[in-house]
């Protein structure tokens, strides 16, 4: 059962990719590289339990934390400019 | 008891494998930005929640649960917080929605305007 779950997840992660190579929109690529990361940490979980190390664990979890970070930053730096000048814009 | 919890590790598994596909398929499948973050965003988070669920009834060890539980926390609230600021920061750069009238006028719905 865990080889259908990493299968499924591996399916999607490569429609993500596509939809982040030919997104029409920098939000659209945001929106799949986010999407991307989430079902990496998914498969990093499953893919433990898969070869029974569930050590994998830690890295899910520092990979989620990683995951929120990054596109926080993204969108800040699309949305501002830059990464500390929220102050001119009436943030 | 052992079969139960096989079970039930199995319909969790299958349940978000199924939802993992359908956001997979939403992402490419639907017309504009918006509509795409519906499709991925409200899936993702069931699908995560269920898999890890599936996960924590397949594992005996308590540390291993503590941290699927910690990983499934995190995910429940930070996919929708991502999710949100993206569509804010779509809005006010000015991305406007897809709508049937729109699309038969012609406009395409992945304009920005520069700001």
């Amino acid at each position: 059962m865990f080889a259908m779950a990493t299968a499924a997840l591996l399916v999607c992660m490569g429609l993500c990719l596509v939809r982040a190579v030919c997104g029409p929109t920098v939000f659209d690529r945001v929106l799949a590289v986010n999407s991307f990361g989430t079902k990496t940490v998914l498969l990093i979980a499953v893919l433990g339990f898969l070869t029974g190390r569930p050590d994998f664990l830690d890295l899910a979890l520092v990979y989620a934390l990683m995951n929120f970070i990054g596109t926080i930053a993204v969108m800040k730096f699309t949305r501002f400019g830059d990464l500390a000048g929220m102050e001119e814009e009436g943030g | 008891m052992e079969a139960f919890l096989d079970y039930s590790a199995w319909a969790c598994l299958g349940l978000g494998s199924f939802l993992v596909l359908v956001a997979g398929l939403g992402l490419i499948r639907l017309p504009d930005f918006y509509t795409r973050v519906h499709g991925a965003g409200v899936t993702d988070t069931l699908a995560a929640a269920s898999i890890l669920v599936g996960l924590m009834l397949q594992s005996d060890a308590p540390l291993v649960i503590i941290k699927l539980i910690c990983i499934a926390l995190f995910l429940g609230l930070t996919s929708p917080t991502a999710g949100h600021a993206l569509v804010k920061a779509a809005w006010l750069r000015g991305l406007e929605p897809w709508t049937r009238e729109r699309a038969a006028e012609g406009v395409e719905g992945e304009e920005v305007t520069p700001s």
